[in-house]
């Protein structure tokens, strides 16, 4: 019990750099987890990772169909590569997952943020990616906390029992 | 299990210190613990205990999310109330057991 408390997490920097449904979900799921748990949070969006916090992405996610392996048709069998260029197979497919964790009680990921923030968790934008994609600070959504360097990044993560996560 | 004694009541605890038997909780009990905890409680935390209680007895998964749902008060006032691990603080001294939700 006291080399747990030695050790103890207290504090979670995530680090999203994709923006499919399940690296975002994958995020955010952990981001909410530390927040409930009462750990200082950061998630830091960048390259793709940014569909999530622009304002126009946030919640049409999709997830991939093509070159998906572990993708399985519902009953168990693998979903062919090629069955996913089929025109509307990857939104059906977005759909279904999303709808999958719907039930579970998983929210959209505007909510998601609503809760991650309400509870004190801090979402940062990537600076270098912001330029790269040409969004502007209007474009995203009003969760986001601030614009960051890598370096400002660092900074933000450091102290006593953090820990950085990509994700 | 351990056992303890609040407002002159016997309580059953298990090892994390969350009631076994939450029929043996009264609100004069959840004042006890509330101040073990740093905490004193008014009738927005009694509310929201209340809901948790109900949904607990009712079978149904506690979630941070369900709170927004509440119709007591939203995610932001709860983390106020039960500042830290707000949905783990309400339901130890609301005497229901601890949440094994993910969200």
């Amino acid at each position: 019990m006291s080399t747990e408390q030695n050790y103890a997490i207290k504090k979670v920097n995530l680090i999203c750099a994709k923006g499919a449904i399940e690296d975002v979900y994958a995020t955010l799921v952990m981001g909410n987890g530390a927040v409930m748990e009462g750990l200082e949070t950061n998630i830091f969006f960048t390259f793709f990772g940014l569909d999530a916090i622009v304002k126009t992405r946030m919640d049409k996610l999709h997830t991939g169909v093509v070159g998906n392996p572990a993708l399985r048709l519902p009953g168990g069998l693998r979903m062919p590569s090629l069955l996913g260029i089929i025109p509307g197979m990857e939104a059906f497919t977005s759909w279904m997952m999303m709808g999958q964790m719907a039930k579970l009680d998983i929210p959209p990921v505007s909510e998601f943020m609503d809760l991650i923030t309400a509870g004190g968790g801090k979402i940062y934008a990537c600076k270098l990616a912001m330029d790269m994609f040409k969004f502007k600070k209007e474009d995203l959504s009003e969760h986001v906390s601030g614009i960051l360097t890598i370096g400002e990044f660092y900074a933000h993560a450091g102290g006593e029992g953090s820990q950085i996560i990509f994700t | 299990m351990a056992q303890k004694t609040y407002a002159g009541v016997t309580v059953d605890f298990n090892e994390e210190g969350y009631f076994t038997n939450p029929s043996q909780w009264t609100k004069e009990i959840a004042l006890e613990i509330a101040k073990e905890e740093g905490l004193v409680l008014t009738g927005q935390h009694f509310a929201i205990m209340e809901f948790l209680r109900n949904k607990f007895l009712a079978g149904e998964a506690l979630s941070i999310r369900s709170i927004n749902h509440s119709g007591v008060i939203d995610v932001k006032t709860f983390y106020q109330l039960f500042p830290g691990a707000p949905l783990k603080k309400a339901t130890k001294i609301a005497g229901i057991p601890k949440p094994v939700s993910c969200i």
